[in-house]
């Protein structure tokens, strides 16, 4: 457990020690976001009913945030290492791939975590959203920064340069959490597009955590839950496959 | 046991065979040297020691552990300093001493890293971001990175490329002492006076084959690389002896002496034509030549 416990250590140190860059700036971006769309769509909108489009809307950030940084945790810090070479400190010692995976991918859920507080502490002035199943943001929390941490690790072991990685970033990461519900409930999409939402795990994530606030949501929890358990498996499959077979690592 | 033992190890990436089937072994207390020209295997034989490489064929152990079925045990047992000059650019000296004793699961190990940063001439940069070391002093923590869980065996990968003599002397000083200790060395350099003088045995590899491997005094033996040098009056050579001038400067005359035995022939070929022998040389072979007149064969 040492090794375990020191290499998660290490990670979550490295994004502390550059905490402006990892975890102040998506907090400004989220809280501009939610300058921006809460003034212009507050008196417009509203997404459930008794619900303000403001306090719908910090869920939303909140979570959207905390995946997105979760994904970049590991997957820059992984191919910063493979680019630098350091990564080689990391392949020499007697780590297993299970203690690989797991500092890793806690690593990038705890800056997912850190990040979320930040985005809600400082949206807070503007509404507070109730807290009706914390339980359920918990979990949804903790499932949700999990599984992009994980997809950041496979993203991290596959891509060779900051190239590849931008691309799997822009255009997977970015398109499938903006187009998760989180500035919008899919009930006001049409129905094509409401159908296409249903393929996108992102989605449920956003779903269940906003259910977790509200006690309102698109879909079932337990139907998000069961998607956003099944999609964190295979990923955890496919990942723990790609270090124990040191695909693109160990030559 | 062996220190280390290569079974017939071989690694093609593609159609490119890296290494053939070379097998030879370490033994506990070696200080051995792992020399041949870039491209000739030697940093694929360390990773796939190192588990950073795995081979195409062949088994590979250290300390009788195998690299692959016992991993774990095998890569607590040798500290490898990579060839490249890598280092993790968040972190302090001694952050990246107690990151990596950690990553071995030790979790208390300030003394020894103390004693590892005094050694090495670190302690004054024990608390320097790694990005702020000159070159030098990033080896000399990459050296430390190798030693923080205290292997029976030592890999050190062109340790000195680049480096100062400084360094070099603080270095070689602090791995002899760790080899009189008991630890196994296995060093890999282009630099051959350091082999010459620190290592016991000397293994060569070209083009992915072992092509020597032999105790360092026996190699120094091989008489092909030694020459004569003769001072003559008057200044000429005789005919019989043109095919083994090497170079002439005056009078003196360097020739080859591939076995002690033709000094009686040469001296013999200079009496017959009267000239007189006014001094005498005979001239060790340095590794650098062995290993070129190898490397050439």
């Amino acid at each position: 457990m040492t090794g375990f416990y020191t290499l998660f250590r290490k990670e979550v140190l490295r994004f502390w020690r550059v905490a402006f860059q990892t975890v102040a700036a998506p907090v400004l971006t989220a809280l501009m976001y939610l300058l921006i769309f809460a003034h212009v769509l507050d008196a417009h909108v509203q997404p459930y009913p008794g619900v303000q489009y403001t306090a719908f809307l910090i869920p939303g950030l909140m979570m959207m945030s905390m995946l997105q940084n979760a994904f970049a945790n590991t997957s820059s810090s992984l191919i910063q290492s493979k680019i630098t070479g350091n990564i080689v400190y990391i392949l020499l010692p007697p780590l297993s791939h299970l203690e690989f995976f797991g500092a890793y991918t806690l690593a990038g859920a705890a800056r997912g975590f850190v990040v979320g507080a930040g985005v809600l502490l400082a949206t807070l002035v503007f509404s507070i959203p109730p807290f009706k199943y914390p339980l359920w943001i918990i979990v949804f929390g903790l499932l949700g920064c999990s599984l992009m941490a994980i997809l950041g690790l496979i993203a991290g072991i596959w891509a060779e340069k900051f190239d590849q990685l931008a691309a799997f970033q822009n255009f997977l990461i970015m398109p499938l959490t903006f187009l998760s519900g989180v500035f919008y409930s899919i009930h006001s999409l049409p129905p094509f597009w409401q159908s296409v939402s249903h393929f996108n795990p992102v989605f449920y994530m956003i779903d269940g955590f906003r259910y977790g606030f509200f006690g309102i949501s698109d879909v079932n929890p337990w139907h998000s839950l069961a998607v956003v358990g099944f999609t964190l498996a295979i990923l955890t499959l496919i990942s723990l496959s790609l270090i124990k077979s040191g695909y693109k690592i160990r030559r | 046991m062996n220190a280390i033992q290569f079974n017939a190890v071989g690694k093609d990436f593609g159609a490119f065979t890296a290494l053939k089937e070379v097998s030879f072994a370490v033994e506990q207390g070696d200080f051995f040297a792992l020399l041949g020209p870039n491209g000739a295997g030697k940093t694929t034989l360390i990773s796939i020691l190192a588990g950073l490489t795995r081979a195409t064929r062949g088994t590979t152990k250290v300390m009788g552990l195998d690299v692959q079925a016992d991993y774990r045990a095998a890569r607590r047992a040798v500290g490898i300093v990579p060839q490249e000059l890598v280092f993790d650019p968040f972190f302090n000296v001694r952050e990246a001493l107690v990151f990596q004793s950690g990553y071995f699961g030790i979790k208390h190990n300030d003394g020894w890293i103390d004693e590892i940063l005094h050694n090495l001439g670190l302690t004054d940069k024990a608390h320097t971001n790694m990005r702020a070391l000159s070159g030098g002093m990033k080896r000399r923590v990459m050296v430390a990175q190798a030693l923080v869980h205290k292997p029976p065996v030592i890999v050190l990968d062109e340790p000195t490329a680049g480096v100062d003599v400084e360094l070099r002397q603080t270095l070689w000083s602090f791995v002899k002492s760790l080899n009189e200790k008991g630890h196994t060395i296995v060093l890999t350099t282009h630099y051959l006076e350091e082999a010459e003088t620190l290592c016991n045995r000397i293994a060569m590899l070209k083009r992915g084959e072992l092509i020597a491997l032999e105790d360092k005094n026996t190699m120094m033996q091989r008489g092909a690389a030694r020459s004569v040098i003769l001072k003559l009056k008057p200044a000429q050579l005789p005919v019989s002896l043109q095919p083994l001038l090497i170079a002439q400067h005056d009078n003196r005359f360097e020739l080859k002496l591939a076995d002690i035995k033709e000094l009686d022939a040469i001296l013999a070929a200079l009496r017959a034509e009267q000239i007189t022998l006014k001094d005498l040389e005979i001239t060790q072979p340095d590794l650098e030549e062995i290993f070129v007149q190898m490397m050439h064969a």
